[in-house]
């Protein structure tokens, strides 16, 4: 069994790992989400949707997992993040609803059917703008007193909060364009690989623009990042960005199927680590740590029993259900 | 109560009100869906089959709205009631994430292949599937009933240095003295507005004089279950409200409008008009005795009154008079057409008798009905705490100003309005054709994912 000291990094890593598979799956079919205007007649709209119409609901469930563990776990952080982040939480949540229902209702109304396409297009692209507008909220800081949050209700608007909404976005749109590029033939994936060129280009200039900015916000994460010896194991995370963004527009010229996705998955990857070299051991940034935060081991202990026997198994159908729709989304979709 | 926290409150509810109405059909449909096809596989007749397919594209479209409202849910905890997460966090935290790891297991999981996968995986896997849904919906129910009745009736924590509520039993936490009541009266609830739902569609169509074998049959279940599960109901009811007398007797003075103490015997008051601010229920109509006989099976048990308690401790008396007696009214109708319809039995006149199909298509809305006023019976019934005389509402509240709540409330009012008015209205659209022999094996020929990751092609 788990020692109590150990629980509180084993619960942060299963956070963290729930709200990374979140941002990866639901992300790419929030891109296409996004890029749905480029997209004009119903047979090229129908082959997009068909592409993520099997798993979007099945990525979008890790979210919940995501909110729901950070408030059993760490509900000290989630009780002060919430209130902080409230306008941003809230408008994702609205732009969940409405994209999520847009899948079903689309198909249920010829008359309607734009309405719920531009509902598809909006919510997408807000719930991805307001989720990068909440992490940098959190980058720059919240201000807490006691066990509140204390700072009004605009604080998470800043300039670098939009910076990293807008990096976000395309960050998602690019994920999106090359889960395209993977799943689609002809001419529809010669135009993902135009809007990918594009995508990856803002997100490389997104990601250049959020890293420059975060050491300036605060001394910790310059310290963080130059401080020596730190700095060389720290460098390594840039210079691996500086590699695989590389690659990417080269395998994007030499018309590869497959490396642009998971290229763009790599940048995902890369960036969430730098985020975590930023912040840890903080869950809310300069002032509330993991252990701070944390629910007594008993609550913990208590969830963890169902945990680790059920997120196995979600993550076995869940690699089971994509395997299964590997390959190119026909015309028809996969029916 | 400063006006943040009041919006709050209204949006808590707000968003609630939608909520419940959707996880209620679910549940009950899972379970008639299961029922059908068991009925289908020991029979192997048709109208089962097809009766299977009707709802289970209904079913899909509740689900869905199910999943998106409820993700609501889960983040307002933390967005409108941050005091209360961090305080009850390590209690309510853990059981809602089970509630998340078994909805996602099984019904996530299993909802695709109900859907998809009847001409793929063999009757029994596939009714092995049809199954784990129903019982993931009850799974839910269990888990987020557990931590409501927590708040309700705590018991097995202790508290820390920090001012959380820290657990001691997870046993004593999960069957806290109201879980048993208020799981089994939530389910009848459920079982009860789905039969009315479907009594009702099915009322529709031997109206328009659509009386298939389809048609005949869902009107005949519908009944049965009315005719059952009306009176279960109403027996449960009252244990949860004796139940409720031990544990939360504020809350039973409030909703019988009690506000003065009655030494030997209480009245029943039927109706009036409860003026919190004087004390006292206005133009009351009563009968002598009755509560305490109902209450206490005494006609002179003394019962105590509002006034013995603190004027800070009462919960708004009007809300909750009025949404009890909307709730029991309902449901002693819902008990009239269950008898009705056994005498219309007796006779043959089942699907003959207009003014019991138009008695059943009238009643078709009233569980939902009773369902919502039911859970402000119960919710606003704890105020003015969060958790039961431990935690108060106005200590609960996220540090918000006015404006953002009320703009949160606005917009979600927007799109409440929208997007689920909408999903009503292509729902009413698939109950208004009648289900018939033949029904199509797939919910759509187009893609359909209310939710589920194991899809058609999977299976």
């Amino acid at each position: 069994m788990v020692p109590d000291a150990a629980l509180n990094i084993v619960w942060a890593l299963i956070v963290a790992l729930a709200v990374f598979a979140y941002i990866v799956m639901d992300g790419f079919d929030l891109g296409i989400g996004i890029l749905f205007p480029m997209f004009h007649d119903e047979h090229e709209r129908g082959t997009v949707m068909n592409t993520i119409a099997p798993v979007w609901d099945g990525n979008e469930t890790w979210l919940i997992l995501g909110g729901g563990g950070l408030m059993a776990a760490f509900p000290l952080a989630y009780a002060i993040l919430m209130p902080a982040l409230y306008t941003p939480v809230i408008a994702m949540l609205l732009g969940l609803i409405f994209r999520g229902v847009a899948f079903e209702f689309r198909w249920r109304t010829q008359r309607a059917r734009k309405f719920w396409d531009g509902a598809f297009f909006a919510g997408s692209t807000l719930a991805a703008f307001m989720q990068g507008v909440a992490l940098g909220a959190i980058l720059q800081g919240i201000r807490v007193e006691g066990r509140h949050y204390a700072g009004g209700w605009w604080d998470w608007l800043s300039p670098f909060s939009i910076l990293t909404g807008a990096a976000l976005m395309a960050g998602y749109a690019t994920l999106g364009a090359s889960w395209l590029i993977l799943k689609t033939e002809s001419e529809l994936q010669q135009r993902a690989y135009r809007i990918a060129l594009r995508c990856g280009l803002a997100l490389v200039i997104g990601i250049a623009g959020v890293s420059l900015a975060t050491p300036m916000l605060h001394s910790q994460y310059a310290q963080r990042w130059f401080q020596w010896p730190n700095v060389l194991l720290s460098a390594q995370v840039p210079l691996l960005v500086l590699i695989a963004a590389v690659l990417f527009f080269f395998a994007l010229k030499h018309h590869w199927e497959r490396a642009p996705f998971f290229l763009t998955l790599g940048l995902f990857t890369l960036s969430y680590v730098g985020l975590g070299i930023s912040v840890y051991p903080y869950l809310v940034p300069q002032s509330i740590t993991i252990a701070a935060a944390a629910a007594p081991a008993s609550s913990q202990r208590f969830m963890l029993v169902g945990t680790v026997v059920l997120i196995p198994i979600i993550i076995g159908y869940t690699v089971h259900a994509y395997w299964v729709f590997r390959g190119k989304v026909g015309t028809e979709g996969y029916h | 109560m400063p006006a943040a926290i009041l919006l709050a409150r209204a949006q808590f509810a707000f968003t609630m009100a939608f909520h419940i109405v959707f996880p209620a059909i679910s549940i009950g449909l899972a379970s008639y869906l299961a029922v059908l096809e068991g009925l289908w596989l020991v029979t192997a007749r048709d109208t089962y089959l097809n009766l299977y397919k009707y709802w289970l594209r209904i079913f899909a479209t509740v689900f869905g709205m199910g999943v998106v409202s409820g993700l609501v849910m889960s983040y307002q905890f933390g967005s409108n009631w941050s005091a209360f997460a961090d305080k009850a966090g390590p209690i309510i935290g853990p059981l809602m994430a089970y509630e998340v790891l078994t909805a996602f297991f099984l019904e996530a999981g299993f909802l695709g292949i109900m859907l998809f996968g009847l001409t793929r995986v063999g009757k029994t896997l596939h009714y092995i599937a049809t199954l784990a849904v129903a019982g993931g919906t009850l799974a839910s129910a269990f888990w987020i009933l557990a931590a409501n009745s927590w708040m309700q009736t705590p018991a097995g924590f202790g508290t820390n240095a920090a001012g959380q509520f820290i657990p001691l039993s997870w046993l004593e936490i999960i069957f806290n003295p109201s879980f048993p009541y208020r799981l089994v009266h939530m389910v009848l609830a459920a079982y009860l507005s789905t039969a009315l739902i479907v009594g009702s569609v099915a009322a529709f169509h031997l109206l328009r004089r659509h009386d298939t074998p389809e048609v005949k049959r869902m009107f005949s279940m519908a009944l049965w279950m009315a005719a059952v599960v009306a009176p279960m109901q109403i027996i449960a009811g009252d244990l949860h409200g004796l139940n409720t007398l031990e544990h939360q007797p504020v809350k039973i003075m409030a909703l019988e409008g009690h506000f003065d103490s009655s030494p030997h015997g209480a009245p029943l008051i039927l109706f009036g008009l409860p003026d919190q601010a004087a004390g006292r229920v206005r133009a009351a109509i009563e009968i002598p005795l009755l509560s305490s006989l109902i209450l206490k099976h005494d006609l002179h048990a003394p019962l105590a009154g509002l006034n013995s308690v603190p004027r800070a401790d009462w919960p708004p008396v009007a809300v909750i008079f009025w949404t009890f007696r909307i709730m029991v009214g309902l449901g002693f109708a819902m008990l009239a057409l269950g008898i009705t319809s056994l005498i219309a039995r007796a006779r043959g006149s089942l699907y003959t008798s207009r003014t019991l199909q138009r008695a059943a298509l009238f009643m078709g809305p009233a569980g939902i009905c009773a369902v919502i006023a039911g859970w402000f019976t119960t919710e606003v019934g704890r105020q003015p705490f969060t958790i039961y005389h431990l935690l108060r509402t106005v200590d609960s509240a996220s540090p918000l100003a006015a404006p953002a709540v009320a703009s949160s409330l606005a917009a979600f009012a927007l799109v409440y309005f929208t997007v689920f008015g909408a999903g009503a209205f292509y729902i009413l659209r698939m109950m208004r054709s009648p289900p018939h022999a033949g029904e199509p094996a797939n919910p759509e020929p187009v893609p359909q994912r209310s939710a589920g990751i194991v899809p058609q092609g999977l299976v």
